[in-house]
Parts: structure tokens; C-alpha cells; sequence
């Protein structure tokens, strides 16, 4: 089961997906409106509470940044003022020269979890959807890395489209990730080259924290985050949660 | 998710459970550090906020025992004042930052004792309860100046540290300007702004209380907890 969160008309509906009568991709509203998927807004597909990120979790994309091997996942914590769904737009300062798009599978906890063991681990998941959590280098400093400023913008982790029920997804480290950028592939990765998987994550941060419904955890990115520039289309995709469109725009939208 | 049940006058009515700190915000900070903030691994001193998050599972109110991990003797207690949003807090001018406060309350941001700050594990700052906050906001009208907050830490009761908010490297304006030019702040966010050092250790079994002029006090023992 797919379910996104759309404003609609006036209000925030939940929807599915759901061909149109003409054979495009749409969505159904749980109250029957059928309408095509830039004939809603597309808000994150979970209200999340704390969101747990994971840096260099994958051994090609630790390679290419010049890390040796981790004692323990390198975990940092975000707030939910960065989150914006599907088809939205990030904003990149006129200022930069490297900000990149890193394609995530995220986790959505479900049930409370402390202390659980890796084979317990997947039981506690609600499901699944695509991260595409932005980076700024420029802005990089060597206290308490990777610094709020490069990490926690305000739009600057787009989640979706989908909450993809845990039940669809049979196992989490058996899946293809890919970006495009304006419709060329550029970055390419799979779940399988994890260096700590998602049963592993979930038993390492229950060790010392409780998990709660409505955590969420952006699981890392694969090697591939090239720099992107405004007007770029940027498409993350996962095999079985869908394909999360995200449009970079300038400085002068916000009036900067 | 501990319920925080902190009463307050003014909206927020509610906390929105979302908290960030500010390290070496206080110039003692810096003091202690000394020249250690040019070389390795952090080779300049930080040019924005430093800031981290404490998340939900970290939130206790006064009074909460604080878990003290299994294998873990001493922990730090960084007592800050709390700004509590009022309503979205997005490119603040400095001029006009305070007005988007609801109040003020205590945090009591504890850690297991980590150096280096390059890239510190979430292990020692995320803990469950190792972020007591209240006892009760304060709100924004009450308190006259908030950059001039004496602060007292008593450990079982004896003065272990006296500092205050006169002391930060950005004044509480400066910080909520810096901060908002890259993330908006939400109302019932709570933004903690720094805290003086050496942080007071505590072990479990002792009992921290931090006062801060006008806010009131926040109370925690500690208590032997699970690993």
C-alpha cells in the first residue's frame, strides 16, 4: 500500500496512487477525487518526529570521500523544518559552488523500539519512501560534523512521494537506488552495499535511544552526489517506493 | 515519549518537542578550548551557530530522573537558557528577534563526557532523558533582558557553577538572526543558547538543580539506568 499526503481544495487529504482515465499516473483522495499528480500539492508523506540521518553508510561513497573503516555508524540528527515533499522546490544560495542531492532510502519507525535485536529489527519498521537530502559543502566546519548549516536547511530533505507500507517491501537491503538529473542518470546505488543495513541500524540506535512511531531514519547515500544548479530537475528513484521530483530554484524566489 | 507537562501562559501552548542547543556560545567555552580551536581536527574556529539536536526521546520535565547509562561514571551537565518560539521564526532581524519568542524555560542539555567536537557520536548526547527542560515557561514580557540571566548549577545542593547569559559569544538576538538565515524556527521549538565551562559533572545517585533569575529552577536526580 502507497499513501501520500496532498493538499487539495482547501484541505490535506491522503491519497493513493491511481491511473487516470486517460492512462497518465494520477491519484485518488480517500474521498474519491481523482486528480493528475501536479493537480495537488505533495506534502512529506509522514508527519516525522525525530529524523536520523546517516552519513557515509555506504563503503563506494566512504571510499570516495577518504574515510577508513567506522567503529560505529556515523549518525546526526535533523529537524522536521527541513522536510518538503514531492515536486517541491530547494532553494540553492547564489553564493555556493558544490551542493548535491543524495538519493536515501528513509525509514519510517512504526512501532517503539529499545533495545531491539537485528532480527527483531524490521518488525518495528511502518515503511518505506525516497530521501533526497541536500548537501552544502561550502558550508562544511569541523565542529560537530556535518554542521546544521550544510544539513538541516529549511527545505532541504525532500521525503516521498509514498509512506510504502513495510509489508510491500519483503526486504529493504534488496534495492536498486537511482538519480537523474534533468533526465540523465548520475548517481547509482543499491540497499545490498549498506555498510550498516537497516536491521543493524535499527538494533545499533536502540542500544542507547528509544525509537518512537514517526522517527524516521535517511538510511545514507550511494557513491554519485555531483553538484546541481538552479533550474535542475532532480529524480530520486527506488525500486518499489517510486520516483521523488525536486526542482532547484534560486535565491531570487525568496527575495534574497 | 515522555510527556513534557510544562505549563505556560502565553502560546505556545504547547512544546513542539523539537529542541536545539548552541555549543561554545559562552566564552568560557572558548576559554577552554583555547588555542586548541586552530589546530586539528577542527583547524579554525567555527564561523556559524554550532548546533545540534536533542531529540524527543531525550525530553524530561523537572523533577524526571535522568538515567545514568550502565559503564558510564560521570556525565556533563550544560545548563543554558531556552528561548521558546512564538510563532515562525524565519531571516530574523536582530532588532526584532525577541519579539518571536513565546518565553523562556531551563535546559538541562546532558552528555556522556566526548571530546574531541569534530564528529561526536549520538550516543552521548541522545540518550533517553538527557534533556530536561522547564520547569515552566516563562513568558517573553517577564523577563526584561535576557542577555543578563545569572545561572546557578547546585549539585546535592552546593554551588558547583555561576555564570550567566551576559557571557555569550552572540548575544541571544545575534544567534536567533544567524540561525533563522538558514532554518526556520517553529513555534513551541525550543532553542537553547549555550552554556558556560567546564560543564559540572554529576554521578548517579546526585541531585542537579539549576536556577536562573526570573525562569525559576530545574530539577534532576540521577539514577543508575540501562546500558
Amino acid at each position: 500500500m502507497k499513501v501520500a499526503r496532498v493538499a487539495c481544495a482547501g484541505a490535506i487529504h491522503a491519497a493513493e496512487p491511481h491511473p487516470l482515465p486517460d492512462g497518465r499516473a494520477g491519484v485518488r483522495l480517500t474521498d474519491g477525487r481523482l486528480l493528475a499528480e501536479d493537480a495537488v500539492v505533495w506534502l512529506p508523506p509522514v508527519e516525522a518526529r525525530t529524523i536520523i540521518a546517516l552519513g557515509l553508510n555506504y563503503a563506494e561513497r566512504a571510499k570516495e570521500l577518504a574515510f577508513s573503516a567506522q567503529a560505529e555508524p556515523l549518525v546526526f540528527l535533523k529537524g522536521p523544518g527541513t522536510l518538503i515533499g514531492h515536486r517541491g522546490v530547494t532553494r540553492r544560495p547564489a553564493e555556493v559552488k558544490f551542493m548535491h542531492y543524495e538519493c536515501e532510502l528513509a525509514v519510517v519507525i512504526g512501532l517503539t523500539a529499545r533495545g531491539v535485536s537485528r532480527d527483531a529489527a524490521l518488525a518495528h519498521v511502518a515503511g518505506y519512501c525516497i530521501a533526497n537530502d541536500y548537501a552544502i559543502r561550502d558550508y562544511l566546519e569541523n565542529w560537530y560534523r556535518p554542521n546544521l548549516r550544510v544539513k538541516n536547511r529549511d527545505g532541504a530533505t525532500v521525503l516521498g512521494p509514498w509512506l510504502v507500507d513495510a509489508t510491500a517491501i519483503a526486504d529493504p537491503g534488496k534495492l536498486g537506488l537511482r538519480t537523474y538529473v534533468n533526465g540523465k542518470l548520475t548517481q547509482q546505488g543499491h540497499t545490498s552495499d549498506m555498510i550498516t543495513d537497516v536491521p543493524g541500524l535499527i538494533e545499533y540506535l536502540s542500544s542507547f535511544m528509544t525509537l518512537s512511531a514517526g522517527d524516521v531514519i535517511l538510511t545514507g547515500t550511494p557513491e554519485g552526489a555531483t553538484n546541481v544548479e538552479v533550474g535542475d530537475e532532480v529524480v530520486c528513484e527506488i525500486d518499489g517506493l517510486g520516483r521523488l521530483q525536486n526542482t532547484i530554484v534560486g535565491d531570487k524566489l525568496f527575495g534574497r | 515519549m515522555p510527556q513534557v507537562a510544562v505549563p505556560i501562559e502565553v502560546p505556545p501552548y504547547q512544546l513542539s518537542g523539537v529542541v536545539y542547543a548552541t555549543l561554545l556560545n559562552h566564552r568560557s567555552a572558548w576559554q577552554e578550548l583555547g588555542e586548541a580551536v586552530n589546530h586539528p581536527p577542527y583547524d579554525a574556529p567555527p564561523k556559524a551557530p554550532v548546533l545540534y539536536v536533542k531529540p524527543r526521546n531525550t525530553l524530561a520535565a523537572s523533577g524526571d530522573p535522568v538515567p545514568v547509562p550502565a559503564g558510564v561514571t560521570e556525565l556533563e551537565l550544560e545548563a543554558s537558557l531556552g528561548l521558546v518560539i512564538g510563532r515562525p521564526a524565519c531571516r530574523l532581524e536582530e532588532a526584532r528577534a525577541l519579539e518571536y519568542l513565546a518565553g523562556y524555560l531551563i535546559v538541562n542539555d546532558v552528555s556522556i563526557p566526548h571530546r574531541p567536537y569534530y564528529r561526536p557520536s549520538i550516543r552521548a548526547r541522545a540518550r533517553d532523558g538527557f534533556c530536561p527542560v522547564g520547569p515552566r515557561v516563562v513568558p517573553r514580557a517577564a523577563i526584561a533582558n535576557p542577555d543578563d540571566l545569572a545561572i546557578r548549577v547546585f549539585i546535592d545542593g552546593k554551588l558547583r557553577q555561576q555564570t550567566g547569559t551576559s557571557q555569550l559569544v552572540r548575544s541571544i538576538r545575534r544567534l536567533l538572526a544567524d540561525v533563522t538565515d538558514f532554518m526556520t524556527l517553529s513555534p513551541g521549538d525550543i532553542l537553547a543558547v549555550g552554556a558556560a565551562a567546564p560543564a559540572p559533572r554529576v554521578r548517579a545517585g546526585q541531585q542537579a538543580r539549576i536556577e536562573i533569575d526570573g525562569i525559576g529552577q530545574l530539577e534532576s536526580p540521577f539514577v543508575q539506568g540501562p546500558a
